[in-house]
């Protein structure tokens, strides 16, 4: 079957083409959870209307949680009303959700995937701009906005204008430290933040063939940062053992109409980009958009894409090399870099290591089951013995809705997502680095690199 | 809604995101209303509260209801609380050269044009208000324009909007209500379809 993979998913899910630019598209699933969907309820609720397919609705609590003791009641009156809204409309709907403890709680992004609830050749959409995560499964996966997640409740289905398609190569072999979330920054700080607006994109390549699915998700996660609508990876042998030990009866029928998804060799792309991944080293961001990033080693000045407005922000100066810059706060977690390969790469660092007496360190996993996972591989240990705080499951400092936030003027190394002004809290300072370069941050104290602390 | 003449108010930044648009810390209400005191909220207010009287929407004298923007305004996070900030505070325009997408449904889902013109155009309406901050601005949305005729500045530049968007602005239906009534075309298509 000849064309692009993004056009073909979206071929099989046209319920109507109701104007020549117009397809109402039919959604597979749809994740929601408690602050973009209590509007979209309220929408429901007054038209006393039940939500459409609620079996194909998979609820889950995580940008306002607390990241330590959960067990007990949410303090912020507003947080824990809106999780409370979460549950009271999940039970009325008769929709399944994984709330705060559940053993499947966690980052929306992150709890799909291990589920085996994200499958290749869907529709994926929730009321969250990293909903593109779940594209490293072969899938058309976007964000949306509440009106749209009351349609979806409403309909299972949007009123959406096909995308353009881009196809993103990265050919060639990565260097000793250089991972997914560099491949990430490098790719936006290539096209910048809106270099890919209006498109869907296929990531493709030799870096992509040889990425495991959590690296995979890793840059589909981004795709919203280069402006994409949404980001994906075609299905191929680590797509199906990945799902094969998440879901029972995979039939070889089904993966064959899976793998015929992929785009064919003469398929046709509005844009094709081609890079080099030997070109590609660890990264760090420099301003307040995620497409100021750098070579770690390089001077600020390598980038173009600083605005005055933004390095003022950062009081980091045109002419500066930020090796040695000492950093107050380190985050590692987000629907970007909460997994557990993320965490075994951090503990490589911080074994037989301290951290540096000044930094706060912060470990949120991306869910109850990475969280319990690293604790049965002895991790928590590494992470305690380093005097890093190991948390329990959410979005946490990445957006800094719930109480994890980066004082006002404080520098944090993240593993997140955004860089943008007061991301982290009022007046907090974001540098987007990989997860083991966040990691050597935190023990040296000071901006790293990180493949000094490599074997 | 058919045209909308209002003076315009600069915002002359670009990648303007929705962290911004709205901090999110404002996201915990359950509302849809309310978030218009919120908008750019770090920007327009000093840390003790009080009006910032260097940022463009407090020097507004003119009540605006057309913001006019830098590039890639709306990038960034997927929530529609910037669109209802925006509608809250009273703007029913945007002018910019491009707008990230996920914000641009939502702002047309809440009534509000996204309006894409060349940089130049829209660099064009930055200076002339600047010099005239009392400048009408006319966009018309049946023929597409945004249109200025002043005693020394004229400016008539057509814009593009989805035809069945355009049609829903004008027509006051939201895509919600067409969905609605295919629901028995989706039964249809569930049928065949095999997830």
């Amino acid at each position: 079957m000849s064309g692009t993979i993004i056009d073909k998913i979206w071929d099989q899910h046209v319920v109507k083409a109701v104007t020549e630019g117009v397809d109402a598209l039919y959604i597979d699933t749809h994740y929601i959870h408690e602050v973009t969907s209590p509007q979209a309820f309220t929408g429901l609720n007054d038209r006393g209307q039940k939500v459409f397919r609620p079996k194909q609705t998979i609820a889950t609590a995580d940008h306002n949680v607390p990241t330590v003791d959960q067990h007990l009641t949410i303090k912020n009156e507003l947080s824990l009303n809106q999780v409370n809204t979460l549950i009271k409309n999940c039970v009325d709907h008769n929709i399944e959700l994984f709330g705060i403890g559940h053993e499947k709680n966690g980052i929306v992004h992150v709890i799909g995937p291990e589920n085996g609830l994200t499958l290749p050749g869907m529709t994926i959409v929730c009321g969250d701009s990293h909903t593109s995560t779940h594209g490293a499964f072969g899938t058309i996966a976007f964000g949306i906005g509440t009106s749209q997640v009351e349609h979806v409740l409403s309909t299972q289905c949007l009123l959406l204008g096909r995308p353009k398609t881009m196809r993103i190569e990265v050919n060639g072999k990565l260097g000793k430290g250089v991972e997914a979330k560099d491949v990430a920054l490098y790719i936006i700080s290539q096209l910048g933040t809106e270099g890919a607006t209006g498109h869907f994109v296929e990531f493709a390549g030799t870096v992509f063939e040889n990425f495991s699915m959590e690296e995979r998700m890793t840059v589909c996660n981004m795709s919203i940062e280069m402006g994409a609508k949404g980001g994906l990876v075609g299905i191929d042998q680590t797509t199906i053992d990945y799902i094969k030990k998440r879901i029972d009866h995979l039939s070889d029928k089904k993966i064959k109409s899976w793998k015929l998804l992929n785009s064919s060799s003469d398929a046709c792309f509005d844009q094709v980009i081609e890079l080099e991944a030997s070109t590609i080293t660890p990264m760090i961001t420099t301003g307040t958009s995620p497409d100021t990033g750098i070579n770690i080693t390089s001077n600020v000045n390598s980038t173009s894409r600083n605005s005055d407005k933004g390095l003022n922000y950062m009081q980091i100066e045109k002419n500066e090399v930020l090796i040695g810059k000492s950093i107050d706060y380190v985050f590692i977690g987000s629907c970007t870099n909460g997994r557990i390969e993320d965490l075994r790469k951090v503990a490589e660092i911080a074994k037989h290591r301290k951290k540096a007496d000044h930094v706060t360190v912060w470990i949120v996993p991306g869910s109850n089951q990475v969280r319990n996972q690293a604790i049965a591989e002895g991790l928590d240990v590494i992470f305690k013995d380093a005097g890093f705080e190991f948390r329990e499951p959410g979005c946490s400092a990445c957006l800094a809705m719930n109480e994890d936030k980066i004082p006002s003027g404080a520098l944090c190394i993240s593993t997140s997502n955004r860089n943008f002004e007061g991301r982290q809290g009022d007046g907090a300072r974001t540098i987007l680095a990989s997860p083991i370069t966040a990691a050597a941050a935190a023990i040296k104290g000071e901006i790293t690199d990180p493949r000094t602390y490599l074997n | 809604m058919k045209t909308i003449q209002s003076t315009g108010v600069v915002l002359a930044i670009d990648n303007i995101d929705t962290d911004q648009i709205i901090p999110a810390k404002f996201l915990k209400s359950t509302e849809k209303s309310g978030f218009g005191k919120h908008l750019f909220a770090n920007w327009r207010y000093k840390k003790n509260g009080n009006p910032n009287p260097d940022f463009a929407l407090n020097m507004d004298q003119h009540n605006s209801s057309i913001l006019i923007t830098g590039n890639n305004f709306g990038c960034g996070s997927s929530r529609e609380h910037a669109a209802w900030a925006i509608s809250d505070y009273g703007i029913k325009a945007i002018i910019s050269s491009q707008f990230a997408d996920i914000f641009k449904g939502n702002a047309l889902n809440n009534d509000i044009l996204p309006i894409a013109l060349k940089s130049e155009d829209v660099s064009l309406l930055m200076h002339q208000i600047a010099q005239n901050p009392k400048t009408k601005i006319e966009v018309n949305i049946n023929q597409q324009t945004v249109e200025i005729n002043e005693s020394n500045f004229s400016f008539n530049k057509g814009f593009e909007i989805d035809p069945l968007k355009k049609k829903f602005i004008v027509e006051g239906i939201g895509d919600l209500e067409f969905l609605l009534s295919i629901q028995k075309e989706i039964e249809t298509f569930e049928n065949s379809h095999v997830v």
